[in-house]
């Protein structure tokens, strides 16, 4: 119910909202929570197990029952918490878990079955049979136990990351977090204070204290003012720091306010990656309850909580409020409730010395046992030591004391201390490097002592960081001592709730304890305690103390679980931003993709690049005609491919022949200027890296091709080999990979297409086979490379990128004069393999060069990367499987790459393997399929006649062993 | 029937690596390629003296790691722990003997981001320190650009000189649209 | 995670590309006996505490790094450039 009176919320503007498909109104500055409760809904959603009725039971981000799902569609997001959820016009949330409606939950029915549902129940009934498990239990369980759905489709909401680096970090905008930050920004020093309220104060904003005789919320609002307005300043509202990383790093999420969601292009969330040389953790405490029999009805709540919502959004959650806590702090809730003129039932305290000014039965010594009521609390019963009472009731505000919050102090292995005063753990100095805690969370529970202390932490980080802090006044503030007994459980009959989330009871952990699960870490797991969206922020200390009990230890010695990132949930959306659709990875486009796409050929990705497949032309409809159509333009005429993709590193010094020598297995520096020389590269383990040629343009200056996808790994190598080994070298390494468009010019017609653009004319003799120049072409100047990948008489020739559409568009468009044109990926793989050259589908990071039949080009006159292992026996033994040629001479013509290859006669299994096909095509210059194979001993069985068997596909095929060259054998096409 | 193909005009034109992506108006934002002129990639010889040789040819400063000198009309920029760009004009022939010099003209996509709120959108896509305090005009970075590698270098207060590879341009554009948008809603809060 | 490149100052993580134990830097001579080159080529340590690894700056400055950390506290201890370290080295 709304109060007539104060809270920090607009009443002059209404907001209508929906829930469960019902109307009603709140107010700006109220939350789903607090407009629910203002609008006397009680119950808001079912428990994760026994689908019992839950209320909302705090006012933060540890909310365990008020979980709610917002949107439609692909934009369903579930799992929100009521009490973070700012009130926004036509926001239209949903209860989650119950069915039908959450009036009427049919799976309440779980709630009968309670006995046969403690813990460790489905690991105990579900074991047999096996086969059931997966198409019967799993579904079953999943189906009645859960929380809230995803929609299953692509959200197309926007994510969004950033980075930020401070030199202050500060982790909470509370009493302590406002001095530490308004005394580090006056210091000078870059300060950013986050808080994940939508306004600073912390529980400044949820009590009724006065500082320097102003209420609290307001002297936070001018603070704040004068932070906002310091150029060093950031103060980020909405922005829960999730996560301390190593060095200073910390995650945190920022939530975009309503107004800024609404609009284009805003990012819903942003992830952000905040680096302070310090941080100082102002994360105040959480609330926790008692266990008692039913305590989770709804109307039972946190006594802080229930301050909130009378202080900060002038809502009281019930019309008769009893008060039950075992420390002082529990009496601040029935004064600030007779303040508001709400009437309180009973002050009960656990403490049997407790004393109170307050007009109110009061009960010391005395124990709330039971609620009574099921959709909404209806009494209770209170254990005093003359009896039971029963006090008729529909809020109870309980307080079983103050946890600090410690969560982000455990992210790096850090465990929390056991402070007995306050009966609870309180931060390890240094856990996390750079961290400094203050306030309660650190367990300094005043307001006085939060002021103090945010204001003489900051003190002592600014001098660490070298700054001169200002003399800071602290304003006057309450400095009441926080005096408490621990009281986890009341004894009694029946369930009493320790994780409201996962359904865990005191009955739960004992019996863990009782089967031998005392070690924490393992209690929480058989039980559940402490996982899923709350991460038990109420409930994970009083579990210790129920296991520590049942396990006659102490609580220290009992200890914590791990507290992990993130301290609240973090979409997967924002952890990802921006990676969706085309923020996946660069999309990287040669020069001539426009004319490719123009010309209708599909296009295949070659690691972040774009590469045409193959040009289709009218009436041709598979893949494979048009493949062959262009292979046999290439073998007749000439054909285009755009080969810019290729790795391009200019070497230049004069060190460049040296480098080359030794990354090489062959020998560059004997290589004449004007011409090319095909290169094979080792890892240091003697395996193949790469292969390509490489040119030599000058006395030292060298051009390095490499493959597509290697481009990026021999240019780390280069640097490497050049840093690290041979620092000596003066010589520069420079990719230009971007700054030349490339283009395959191939096939018999080749150089009469090039004499077609060419400002000077070439010829064999001038430009003979592994020739290389400068040229010009149509006063541009260029590159011209006599190499060939198809085996036919070939070019590549290059110009500046901004002239590659061109060159392409006027190659391509020649070409069609002469009756060749473009061609593809996929024909020019077939070329390459009707010629037996190799890709990376050969070189694949396992093979040598004795295994490609290569072993010639390793140089025995210099030394080399890879020269020593490639020598080592089982590197060059003749069983090894060796590159070689395969064609179909069986029933079945069909290759395919992938298959592995057995004798004739032998079963086709895993000990008979005698190699695998790599590359396979379908050649129509010589009408059969093709395939290159690593085959044991290969090059002594070419003619021999093995049994390919593709296990995958099902299919078999007989195959002749035969050399890897197919075509031209002498290579004269290429040089003629 | 194709028809008969016929003679394409034999010339080359140029194109530039943004085309008609570029500009972007989006709020206070403006994002908008750069012709650089020539781009010269220069490796210090061992023992040579190139800071010199700059200085006489171009009348540009060497800058030391981090730094950018110079001008819209020639620029000197640090570009690694190996090069420093030269950015403008076509390098002086008396360069060649303090440095390898490599033409990296067209390798390079090159925009410029201005305006209000220019260093919260890179925020978006680079992890460096903008601040001005760490990062003043004069400034310059290699460092990625969400998933690429680029080079940052920081013009004025709110100007930034952004560059990646030629072929991930498109990309360039999408991911500092995207950013500029984000940027954008956030105006009025 | 952050390292302090000697050249480019403290950068994120995400920059460097990470190799593995800074043993590479050692390289044997070609005529050293086949246990040098085992050991160089494929024994490592795996320390819990301080270890020293190469690094490469690849979305930055280029420069490959040797990095001393400590696997069990993840603190960096420091970093130099790989070609200062390999003249040393020789």
């Amino acid at each position: 119910m709304r109060l007539a009176r104060g809270g920090q919320i607009d009443r002059g503007q209404r907001i209508a909202f929906r829930f469960d498909g019902h109307r009603y109104e709140g107010f700006a500055g109220d939350t789903l929570a607090s407009a629910l409760l203002a609008n006397d809904i009680r119950l808001v959603g079912r428990s994760f197990k026994y689908h019992r009725p839950r209320g909302i039971l705090t006012a933060g981000s540890e909310e365990p029952n008020a979980l709610v799902t917002l949107g439609q569609g692909a934009a369903q997001e579930p799992n929100l918490r009521a009490t973070t959820l700012e009130l926004a016009e036509g926001l239209a949330a949903r209860s989650q878990n119950a069915w039908p409606s959450l009036g009427l939950d049919l799976l309440a029915i779980n709630d009968l079955a309670a006995p046969f549902l403690s813990a460790g129940f489905y690991y105990k009934t579900f074991m047999w049979p096996r086969a059931l498990w997966e198409k019967l239990y799993e579904p079953l369980i999943r189906r009645a136990a859960g929380l809230g759905a995803l929609s299953g489709r692509a959200n197309a909401d926007r994510y969004a990351r950033a980075f930020a680096h401070c030199d202050v970090l500060v982790i909470g905008a509370g009493p302590a977090g406002l001095m530490a930050a308004l005394t580090a920004a006056r210091a000078g020093a870059d300060v950013i204070l986050c808080d994940e309220d939508l306004r600073t104060g912390g529980r400044l904003n949820a009590e009724a204290l006065e500082l320097d005789g102003q209420p609290g919320a307001d002297w936070a609002a001018g603070v704040t003012k004068d932070l906002a307005a310091m150029p060093n300043v950031r103060v980020m509202t909405r922005t829960t720091v999730t996560g301390a990383y190593d060095q200073g790093t910390y995650g945190a999420l920022e939530r975009a306010s309503p107004a800024e969601a609404a609009r284009p292009g805003a990012a819903q969330e942003t992830f952000w990656n905040i680096v302070a040389r310090r941080a100082i953790l102002a994360a105040g405490a959480l609330e926790r309850p008692v266990a008692f029999r039913d305590n989770d009805r709804p109307g039972v709540m946190m006594a802080g909580a229930v301050r909130a919502y009378v202080n900060r959004w002038a809502v009281t959650p019930g019309q008769a409020v009893t008060v039950f806590g075992n420390n002082d702090d529990a009496h601040r809730t029935a004064a600030d409730l007779l303040a508001a003129g709400v009437h309180v039932t009973a002050l009960i305290d656990s403490r049997p010395d407790a004393t109170t000014a307050l007009d109110v039965p009061f009960y010391k010594g005395a124990q709330v046992c039971a609620a009574h009521g099921r959709k909404r609390l209806e009494a209770v019963s209170i254990a005093t030591t003359s009896g039971i009472d029963k006090l008729r009731t529909d809020c109870l505000a309980m307080s079983g004391g103050w946890n600090p919050t410690v969560h982000l102090t455990c992210h790096m292995n850090g465990r929390p201390m056991w402070n007995p005063a306050l009966a609870s753990f309180t931060p390890t100095p240094g856990a996390i490097p750079g961290l400094t805690a203050a306030g309660a969370c650190n367990g300094t529970m005043s307001t006085h002592g939060c002021l103090t202390e945010g204001a003489r932490v900051a003190a002592e980080v600014l001098v660490d960081l070298g700054f001169k802090p200002a003399d800071t006044t602290i304003p006057q503030a309450e400095d009441a001592p926080y005096r408490i007994t621990p009281l986890w459980t009341v004894p009694g009959k029946g369930r009493a709730w320790l994780d409201f989330q996962n359904d865990v009871t005191v009955k739960d952990i004992k019996q863990a304890a009782q089967e031998n699960f005392r070690s924490v870490e393992h209690m929480k797991r058989y039980t559940t305690q402490g996982m899923a969206t709350d991460q038990g922020k109420n409930s994970n200390v009083a579990a210790l103390a129920v296991l520590a009990d049942a396990t006659g230890r102490g609580i220290p010695e009992t200890g914590t679980t791990t507290f992990r990132p993130p301290y609240a949930p973090v979409t997967i959306a924002a952890m990802g931003a921006g990676g969706q659709g085309a923020g996946f990875a660069p999309q990287r486009f040669t020069t001539s993709h426009r004319a490719s796409i123009a010309a209708g050929a599909p296009m295949i990705e070659a690691g972040l690049w774009y590469r045409p497949s193959y040009f289709p032309k009218p009436g041709e409809t598979t893949w494979r005609q048009s493949c062959d159509r262009e292979v046999m333009m290439v073998r007749n005429a000439v054909g285009i491919c755009d080969v810019s993709t290729l790795g391009k590193i200019d070497i230049k010094g004069p060190g460049a022949a040296q480098l080359l020598d030794f990354v090489y297995t062959n020998t560059f520096s004997t290589l004449p200027v004007g011409r090319v020389r095909y290169g094979l590269m080792l890892r240091e383990d003697g395996h193949v890296m790469d292969d390509g040629t490489t040119a030599r343009l000058g006395p030292d200056h060298f051009l390095m091709t490499t493959t597509t996808a290697a481009a990026g790994q021999v240019m780390r190598h280069l640097d490497f080999v050049h840093q690290g080994l041979r620092p000596d070298l003066d010589v520069s390494i420079c990719s230009v990979t971007e700054h030349w468009a490339q283009c395959a010019v191939a096939g018999p017609k080749s150089r009469d297409l090039l004499n077609a653009i060419l400002d000077a004319p070439i010829d064999d003799a001038t430009f003979p086979f592994m020739a290389c120049g400068p040229v010009m072409v149509q006063g541009v100047a260029g590159r011209l490379f006599r190499i060939s990948f198809s085996g036919e008489q070939a070019y590549e020739i290059a110009v500046p990128a901004r002239y590659g559409e061109s060159l392409f568009k006027l190659l391509v468009g020649l070409a069609e004069t002469m009756g060749g044109g473009a061609y593809g990926l996929e024909a020019l793989n077939v070329l390459r393999i009707e010629k037996g050259f190799i890709t990376h589908a050969e070189i694949h990071g396992r093979t040598t060069a004795f295994d490609i039949g290569m072993e010639r080009m390793m140089s025995a006159k210099k030394d080399f990367i890879g020269k020593a292992a490639a020598a080592r026996p089982g590197l060059v033994d003749p069983d090894r499987e060796q590159l070689v040629g395969l064609k179909p001479v069986g029933a079945v013509k069909q290759l395919t790459a992938g298959a592995h290859l057995f004798d004739r006669a032998a079963e086709a299994t895993r000990e008979n393997d005698q190699g695998y096909v790599t590359s396979v095509g379908f050649s129509p210059t010589l009408d059969t399929f093709l395939g290159l194979a690593f085959l044991k001993q290969g090059r002594a069985r070419h003619g021999e006649v093995v049994r390919m068997v593709d296990h995958l596909r099902g299919i078999e095929a007989l195959c002749e062993v035969c050399d890897p060259v197919f075509f031209d054998k002498d290579g004269g096409r290429a040089r003629g | 029937m194709a028809e008969p193909a016929k003679t394409p005009a034999l010339t080359l034109t140029p194109t530039t690596p943004c085309g008609a992506m570029l500009p972007l108006r989006i709020g206070t934002l403006t994002l908008s390629e750069v012709d650089p002129g020539h781009l010269t990639a220069m490796a210090p010889r061992q023992g040579g003296a190139l800071g010199a040789a700059l200085s006489a040819a171009h009348g540009l400063d060497l800058p030391g790691p981090g730094r950018a000198t110079g001008t819209d009309a020639a620029r000197a920029i640090w570009f690694g722990r190996a090069h420093v760009l030269l950015m403008g004009p076509a390098p002086d022939p008396s360069l060649a003997a303090q440095a390898a010099l490599t033409d990296i003209s067209d390798g390079w996509a090159v925009v410029r981001l201005e305006g209000a709120g220019a260093a919260a959108v890179l925020a978006r896509l680079t992890p460096i320190d903008l601040r001005p305090t760490v990062f003043p005009p004069g400034q310059t970075a290699r460092t990625e650009v969400f998933h690429m590698q680029a080079a940052i270098t920081r013009l004025a207060d709110d100007a930034f000189l952004i560059m990646v590879f030629r072929s991930m341009s498109q990309t360039l554009v999408h991911d500092l649209r995207t950013a500029m948008e984000g940027v954008a809603a956030r105006a009025g809060d | 995670m952050r390292i302090t490149c000697p050249i480019c100052g403290e950068r994120d993580r995400r920059e460097f590309y990470y190799q593995g134990d800074a043993v590479a830097l050692r390289r044997p001579d070609p005529d050293d006996t086949p246990e040098d080159w085992d050991a160089y080529l494929h024994l490592r340590d795996n320390p819990a505490g301080v270890t020293r690894d190469l690094w490469y700056h690849e979305m930055g400055c280029g420069a490959w790094l040797v990095v001393t950390r400590n696997t069990v506290t993840h603190e960096v201890l420091g970093a130099v450039l790989a070609s200062d370290a390999a003249r040393g080295a020789a």
